[in-house]
C-alpha cells in the first residue's frame, strides 16, 4: 500500500455520498432559494409586457432592472452552484474515494451565496456594470471567482487522488467546465471592469463571455452528468467512447467563438468567424444525437432508472434542439436577419437555462439527494410533479418566446406584432415557476429534517453518558 | 485519454483560441480606435460627450434601458442615385431621357452608365452613395454604426432586443428634450399605444405656486398631477434626456460613407 492509498483508500458508495453530504447541503439550500427568487422575479418582468405600469413606482423592481436580477438568480443562483454539487458528488463517485477537504466547500458556498445576494441587490439598486451576464459588480463577482476557485481546487484534488484509474467522458467534460468558468469570467471582468478595453471591443467581449457561459458551459456540465447517469441508469456501457471524445474536441473547439450577430458593429472578420462556428457546431450537436439514440434506445426501463431516466431524455432533446437553433441561424441569413434582436434569443436562453441544464441537473439531484443525505424526499409525489411542470413549462414558455421573436422580427420590431404570444409565454413561466417551489420545498423540507436528526443525535449523545453512569452507581 | 493532461490541453486550445480571437485580438484591434474625421470635411468625430450627457449613460445603465432597446443600426449594402445639378444646353432632349430612366436605387455600374448617358446629353450630374436596409428605411439611422460610435460609451450599451426602437440615432429622430422627458414621465401620453414602462420615479411632485415654476414640466390634463402639484424631472430624469440628445451617429466616415444631403 502506497502512502495515498492509506489515506484515500478505496470507499464505499455509502462512506462517498456521507463524504458529499455537507457541501452538497451547503449549495443546495442557498441555490434552490435563488431558483425560486429569480422564477418570480422573471414572472414580474414577464408581467410588465400584461400591464406596463405594474409595479412600476418601484425603481428596484423596474423592467431593466429585475429582467436582469432574475436571469443572474437563475444562471449564478442556481445553475452554477447546483452543477458544482453534481459535479462534487460525481467526482468523488467516479475516483470511488471520500471527497476530499469537504469543509472547504462549505466555506465556499457561504462566499458563493453571499457573492450571489451582493450582485443581485446591486443590480436592484442600479449598480449593475451594465453588461450583460456580467452585471455583478466587483465586490460579487469577486466572491463568487474565490468561491468557484475554492470549490474547484478540492474537487481536482478528489480526482487527483482518484482509486479507479479510467479516466471516463465525464471526467473530461466536468474538468473542462472547472477550468473553464474561471478563466472566462476573470478575462471578461478583467476587460470590462478592472481595466476595461475602450470603446466598442466591450461589446465583443461581452458576448463572447456570454456565449461561453451560457453555450459552452452549459454544454459541458450538462453533456459530463447527462454521460455519468445515462450507464448508471440503463445499465448499459455508454455509446461511445470514441463518439463522446468527438463531441468534446469539437464542442471545445467550435462553441467557444459563436453568439457574436452577423449585422454587429465590429469588423466583419469576427462575425464572419463566429457565423462559421457556429454552422460548424452541427458537428457536435449530431455526435449527442446518435449517443443519445443507441444508448436509450430500447433500454428497459427499470423501477430505479423510471424516476429519474426521462429528466435526463429530456435534457438531451433540448440541448439537440438549442444546437439546431444556433446551426439554422447560421446557415440561413434570412433567418438570421429576422430573429436577430428579437424574442427569439431569449427563447434559446431560457431553453438552455429550464429546458437543458436545468432538466439535468434536477434529474441528478433527485438521484442524489436521498443517497447522500441518506432518507428519502418527504414529498415524493413533487418530485414526479416538478418533471411534468418543468417539461411543460418550458415548451410553453420557449416555443411562444421563439414564435414572439419571429412575429417581431417579421413585423419590423413592432412589439404589436409579437405581444400576444409573449403573453402566453407567462403561462409556461408560471409552470416553471411552480415546479420549482415543488423542488425548493422538497429539498427544504429536507434539509430541515436533517437538521432536527442532528439536534436530536447531538441531544442524545450530551444525555445518553448521563443515563451509562446513573445505570452504573 | 488517461491523464487529465489532454483535457487541460484542450482548454487551452479552445477557451485560449477563443481568448485571443474573441477577447485579446478586438481589445488590440479595437481598443486603438481614435477620433476619425467626417468624410469630405476637417470635422472630427465623435465628439466627446460632455456634462450631463456622460452622466446621462449611467443612467440609462442604472435603469437596464438596453433590456429593451438597442444602439446598433444594421446596413444590408449600399445603392447609387443619380442626381442631375445643370439641365445643360438642351434641356428637352435631357428631359426625353430622363423619362426613360431609373435615377434612385442602382448599383454603382448602372450608375456609371446613366451618368455617363446623362452627361452625353449635355447634363451635369452628380452621383451620391446611398447606404440601403431594412434600419435605415425605418429611419433608424443613415447609414450602420461603426466602432467610431462607441468611442467614448462605458459601458457600450449594444443591446441584444428590440422591445423598443433602436436608439442609436435618437437626438437625430427627436431632439425635444421636453418631449422626452414626458415620454420617460408617461409614455403613453406621447405615444399613445405605447408598450414602454413609465419612469415616474425619475420625477417628483412638487406644491405648485401661483405660477408654475421654470422647470416644471408640461403635462398634458389626463396625465397631469393631482391639482395643487407639478410634476418636476429629477437631475436623473435630465441628464438621462441630455445623453439621448447625444446620441447621434450622423456622421459619414470611412468604414460607412454616403453622400450627405446638401446643406441648404
Ligand atoms: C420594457 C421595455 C422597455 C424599457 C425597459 C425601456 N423602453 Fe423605451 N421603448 C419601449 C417601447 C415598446 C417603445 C415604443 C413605444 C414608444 O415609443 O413609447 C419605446 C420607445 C422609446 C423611445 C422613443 C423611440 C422613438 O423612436 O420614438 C425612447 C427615446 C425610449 N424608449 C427611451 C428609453 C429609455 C431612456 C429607457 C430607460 C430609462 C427605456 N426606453 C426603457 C420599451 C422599453
Amino acid at each position: 500500500m502506497t502512502a495515498n492509498e492509506t489515506i484515500h483508500p478505496t470507499a464505499t458508495a455509502t462512506e462517498i455520498d456521507a463524504s458529499c453530504k455537507l457541501p452538497l447541503l451547503a449549495l443546495l439550500v442557498g441555490a434552490s432559494v435563488w431558483l425560486v427568487i429569480g422564477s418570480v422575479m422573471a414572472m414580474i418582468a414577464a408581467i410588465k409586457f400584461h400591464a406596463p405600469d405594474f409595479l412600476g413606482a418601484c425603481p428596484l423592481l423596474t423592467y431593466g432592472r429585475v429582467a436582469a436580477a432574475a436571469n443572474d438568480a437563475l444562471v449564478y443562483g442556481f445553475c452554477l452552484p447546483a452543477s458544482l454539487a453534481v459535479i462534487i458528488w460525481v467526482f468523488a463517485r467516479l475516483s470511488q474515494t471520500v471527497y476530499a477537504l469537504p469543509l472547504v466547500p462549505v466555506v465556499a458556498a457561504h462566499i458563493w451565496h453571499l457573492g450571489v445576494f451582493v450582485g443581485i441587490v446591486s443590480i436592484l439598486l442600479g449598480n449593475s456594470t451594465g453588461f450583460a451576464w456580467l452585471e455583478f459588480p466587483r465586490g460579487g463577482s469577486i466572491l463568487i471567482l474565490v468561491a468557484f476557485v475554492l470549490i474547484a481546487i478540492p474537487t481536482a484534488a478528489t480526482f487527483g487522488f482518484r482509486r479507479d484509474r479510467t479516466l471516463y467522458p465525464s471526467h473530461w467534460f466536468l474538468l473542462a467546465a472547472l477550468l473553464w468558468f474561471p478563466w472566462s469570467y476573470a478575462s471578461a471582468n478583467i476587460f470590462l471592469v478592472a481595466m476595461p478595453v475602450r470603446g466598442v471591443a466591450q461589446g465583443v467581449i461581452d458576448i463572447w463571455f456570454g456565449n461561453n457561459l451560457l453555450f459552452v458551459w452549459f454544454s459541458l456540465v450538462g453533456l459530463g452528468v447527462a454521460f455519468y447517469f445515462l450507464p448508471k441508469l440503463t445499465g448499459r456501457p455508454l455509446y461511445s467512447y470514441f463518439y463522446a471524445q468527438y463531441v468534446f474536441w469539437t464542442l471545445v473547439l467550435f462553441g467557444t467563438w459563436c453568439g457574436i450577430p452577423a449585422g454587429s458593429p465590429f469588423p466583419a472578420w469576427i462575425p464572419a468567424l463566429s457565423n462559421l462556428a457556429g454552422w460548424l457546431l452541427i458537428v457536435p450537436v449530431l455526435g449527442v444525437l446518435v449517443m443519445t439514440v443507441k444508448t436509450l434506445g430500447g433500454a428497459p426501463v427499470t423501477t430505479s432508472s423510471a424516476e429519474t431516466l426521462p429528466y435526463f431524455k429530456v435534457g438531451l432533446v433540448a440541448f439537440i434542439v438549442s444546437g439546431i437553433a444556433l446551426h439554422l441561424v447560421a446557415h440561413n441569413e434570412q433567418l438570421a436577419r429576422i430573429t436577430e434582436f428579437t424574442w427569439f434569443g431569449q427563447a434559446q436562453v431560457q431553453l438552455q437555462i429550464f429546458g437543458f441544464l436545468g432538466m439535468i441537473l434536477f434529474g441528478a439531484l433527485y438521484y442524489i439527494l436521498p443517497r447522500a443525505l441518506g432518507f428519502d424526499f418527504l414529498f415524493p409525489k413533487f418530485t414526479r410533479a416538478h418533471f411534468w411542470f418543468n417539461l411543460l413549462g418550458s415548451v410553453g414558455l420557449v416555443i411562444p418566446l421563439a414564435i414572439a421573436g419571429y412575429a417581431q422580427g417579421s413585423h419590423a420590431y413592432n412589439l404589436d406584432a409579437a405581444l400576444p404570444a409573449l403573453r402566453f409565454s407567462s403561462m409556461g413561466l408560471l409552470l416553471i415557476l411552480v415546479g420549482n417551489l415543488f423542488f425548493a420545498v422538497n429539498l427544504l423540507a429536507m434539509f430541515l429534517s436533517w437538521k432536527i436528526t442532528l439536534v436530536k443525535s447531538i441531544f442524545s449523545a450530551v444525555t445518553s453518558p448521563l443515563t451509562a453512569v446513573e445505570v452504573k452507581s | 485519454m488517461k491523464t487529465g493532461l489532454p483535457v487541460i490541453f484542450a482548454v487551452v486550445l479552445g477557451l485560449g483560441g477563443s481568448t485571443v480571437g474573441f477577447v485579446l485580438a478586438p481589445a488590440v484591434q479595437l481598443g486603438s480606435v481614435k477620433q476619425t474625421t467626417v468624410l469630405n470635411s476637417t470635422d472630427l468625430y465623435p465628439p466627446q460627450r460632455i456634462g450631463d450627457a456622460t452622466l446621462g449613460l449611467q443612467v440609462y445603465r442604472a435603469n437596464g434601458c438596453a433590456a429593451c432597446h438597442t444602439q446598433q443600426v444594421r446596413q444590408e449594402g449600399v445603392a447609387c442615385d443619380v442626381g442631375l445639378t445643370g439641365p445643360g444646353k438642351n434641356p428637352q432632349a435631357l428631359s426625353n431621357l430622363l423619362s426613360t430612366l431609373t435615377l434612385t436605387h442602382l448599383t454603382k455600374e448602372a450608375a456609371d452608365t446613366v451618368a455617363d448617358q446623362l452627361t452625353a446629353a449635355g447634363g451635369k450630374v452628380e452621383t451620391h452613395i446611398v447606404p440601403a436596409g431594412a434600419d435605415l428605411d425605418r429611419g433608424w439611422g443613415v447609414r450602420h454604426s461603426v466602432a467610431e460610435d462607441y468611442l467614448y460609451d462605458y459601458p457600450v450599451q449594444l443591446g441584444n432586443l428590440r422591445a423598443g426602437p433602436d436608439l442609436a440615432n435618437i437626438g437625430v429622430r427627436s431632439p425635444d428634450a421636453n418631449w422626452h422627458l414626458l415620454h420617460l414621465y408617461a409614455p403613453t401620453s406621447a405615444v399613445s399605444n405605447s408598450k414602454m414602462p413609465s419612469f415616474k420615479y425619475l420625477f417628483h411632485l412638487q406644491k405648485a405656486g401661483s405660477t408654475p415654476s421654470p422647470e416644471a414640466l408640461n403635462v398634458p390634463s389626463s396625465f397631469a398631477a393631482p391639482a395643487g402639484y407639478e410634476v418636476v424631472p429629477s437631475p436623473e430624469a435630465r441628464q438621462l434626456v441630455a445623453y439621448l440628445l447625444s446620441l447621434r451617429a450622423n456622421q459619414p466616415v470611412y468604414d460607412a460613407p454616403f453622400t450627405p444631403p446638401a446643406k441648404p
